[in-house]
């Protein structure tokens, strides 16, 4: 007579893997939960209490007080200020990136020569801290005897001092980050154009099409996904634009360059710990709105 | 005749977009000559107005100053540390998990892979503020495994290794299974071995990132025994130094330098990694 078995004993490898994978995951998941989970959690909960630096040993012994930190914030002129210039950061700096990032693409994909050393100068930037690069453009900056006003006079134009003014420091520091994060997109890009076959150019070619022509026509549209994926990667990062700011201009002046995650900083240090979070968490909104723009238009192509 | 045989594409590549390409080159590396020139210069030298193009006086007392008056080993050292620290940590955590993900069977896996791919996109600002109240609770601010504790099991290294044992072959697993071998020992024994290139990207991938990561360190740092060299970079930068441009720019080489020379060592691993995830 058959034995009743329950479902379970019938393979007692799938338990075995189980098992197996649990001990795997623990190590991680342990860390994961307590150190990141855990925190994105309790950020939000903190973004609804007025919890300070006083409370510190008594977390869970602070007020609630509902939206009123977001309420807050939305109605505070430095937040405002901070906002902007974050959609600044973002405005300018996607497209800036981007654009010089594809003509780098586009022209180490048609050469055959050295295009490893290309590809390599063009990516060393982002392998570099930004707080040294951040100290040698600030540098390279200065308004008396910095190289780029030198090399400016000696084509007769007198150059500003970058860094002292409300107008150009901004635009400065995305241009500074712009060449830092080129390389990046510069490498996806031309893995995603390796992947447009040849024939298709030459048969655009063949009929006439001109090289903007093939470009416009054919590469671009090829090429959506990638460069849709690139400007969400990019977006995401110059919303959390931090360092720059931090060592060249000290969010100045008078604000000018001060970021959200600076804001964020600032508040932190005052010891306005559920303002803070409460200010993280509209950045951590603005990223993840971002991301569904980017699906939803990613879909919209199928 | 033969002309009217070759394609129409294979042209020779027009010298101005070598040109072009070129001066684009010389815009990137240019900022790291003028610093690596300008920190062997004396410190007046440095401030001169209109600059010196080659230094006048060669000069090594800027580095001998980031060791005599500034700590400059030390935050070498905390660097060095807290970068090993959590490139070991991401490299052995991730690819376990990363294994479990893409080849075995579990209960709660799609939970798991949720909430890991879930926080891929969380910015470091949004965790900060509450990991700092823990990290204070548990006695570890200003210390190193302060600084790396946090950072151990990062989302990025269980994406990248899942992307890549997915591709092994699961023939090999099942072979060892008919073989006897148990299934923590295929992993060590069998997929492990053969996860090389991955465990080197994602490594260089997380020691660049660490060496490079500023604002934990910043928050969690506070004597300068406990500095990295970032931390003490930027602090010196906007500090009493911020003047001191000799000085700041020897301490930005001896930052930037170590990178530059893993990246020129192994960029093939860096590459790859971009290629295989998408993401830096």
């Amino acid at each position: 007579m058959a034995q009743r078995i329950s479902p379970r004993h019938v393979d007692p490898t799938r338990r075995q893997q189980a098992v197996a994978a649990w001990v795997l995951a623990v190590p991680f998941m342990a860390l994961f939960l307590v150190f990141t989970a855990g925190p994105v959690l309790a950020s939000l909960g903190m973004s609804f209490t007025d919890i300070r630096s006083t409370d510190m040993q008594t977390p869970f012994a602070v007020g609630f007080t509902g939206l009123e930190n977001y309420t807050r914030l939305l109605s505070d002129p430095l937040f405002q200020k901070v906002s902007l210039n974050t959609g600044v950061y973002v405005v300018l700096g996607v497209p800036l990136t981007m654009a010089l990032a594809l003509a780098a693409a586009v022209g180490l994909n048609r050469i055959t020569r050295l295009r490893g050393l290309f590809r390599v100068g063009y990516y060393l930037p982002v392998v570099t801290s930004i707080v040294a690069v951040a100290v040698v453009w600030k540098f390279l900056l200065r308004a008396e005897g910095g190289l780029v006003n030198t090399v400016l006079s000696s084509v007769g134009i007198n150059g500003p001092a970058w860094l002292d003014s409300t107008t150009l420091a901004l635009p400065s520091l995305v241009v500074m980050a712009a060449w830092r994060n080129l390389g990046t997109l510069m490498v996806i890009f031309l893995a995603g154009l390796q992947t447009i076959p040849v024939e298709m150019k030459e048969a655009a070619e063949v009929d006439g099409a001109t090289s903007w022509q093939r470009f416009r026509f054919i590469t671009v549209p090829m090429l959506r996904p990638t460069l849709l994926f690139g400007a969400v990667i990019t977006g995401i990062g110059y919303l959390q634009f931090f360092e720059e700011a931090f060592v060249m201009t000290k969010g100045g002046p008078l604000d000018a360059t001060r970021s959200a995650t600076y804001f964020v900083y600032d508040q932190f240090g005052f010891g306005n710990y559920g303002y803070a979070a409460a200010a993280s968490y509209l950045l951590f909104l603005a990223v993840v709105v971002l991301t569904l723009v980017q699906f939803r238009l990613l879909r919209e192509k199928d | 005749m033969a002309d009217e045989a070759k394609p129409p594409t294979r042209r020779s590549t027009p010298i101005w977009l070598y040109l072009v390409l070129g001066a684009g080159l010389f815009l990137m590396v240019v900022p790291f000559l003028w610093m690596a020139i300008s920190s062997i210069k004396p410190e007046a030298e440095v401030r001169a107005v209109p600059p010196t193009w080659w230094p006048e006086t060669i000069t090594m007392d800027n580095y001998v100053s980031l060791f005599t008056r500034l700590d400059f080993p030390t935050y070498f050292f905390n660097s060095i540390v807290v970068a090993l620290a959590v490139t070991v940590g991401n490299v052995i955590f991730g690819a376990m998990l990363g294994y479990a993900l893409a080849k075995l069977v579990f209960p709660g896996k799609r939970v798991v892979f949720g909430l890991v791919l879930g926080t891929l996109m969380v910015p470091g600002v949004v965790t900060f503020v509450p990991l700092f109240v823990l990290t204070t609770n548990l006695g570890l601010t200003n210390t190193l495994p302060g600084m790396f504790l946090p950072f151990l099991a990062a989302p990025f290294g269980v994406f990248l290794m899942r992307q890549f044992i997915m591709g092994l072959p699961d023939e090999l697993i099942q072979a060892a299974r008919i073989d006897g071998a148990g299934e923590l020992r295929i992993f060590f024994s069998v997929i492990l071995p053969l996860c090389g290139p991955a465990l080197a990207t994602l490594g260089i991938l997380t020691f660049l990132g660490s060496w490079n990561n500023f604002l934990w360190p910043l928050v969690v740092a506070q004597t300068e025994d406990k500095f990295t060299l970032p931390v003490a970079l930027a602090l010196y930068a906007v500090g009493q130094n911020a003047t001191q441009y000799g000085l700041l720019l020897a301490g930005a080489v001896v930052v930037v330098i170590p990178v530059i020379a893993v990246f020129l060592a192994l960029q093939r691993y860096i590459m790859q990694g971009i290629a295989m995830t998408g993401i830096k």
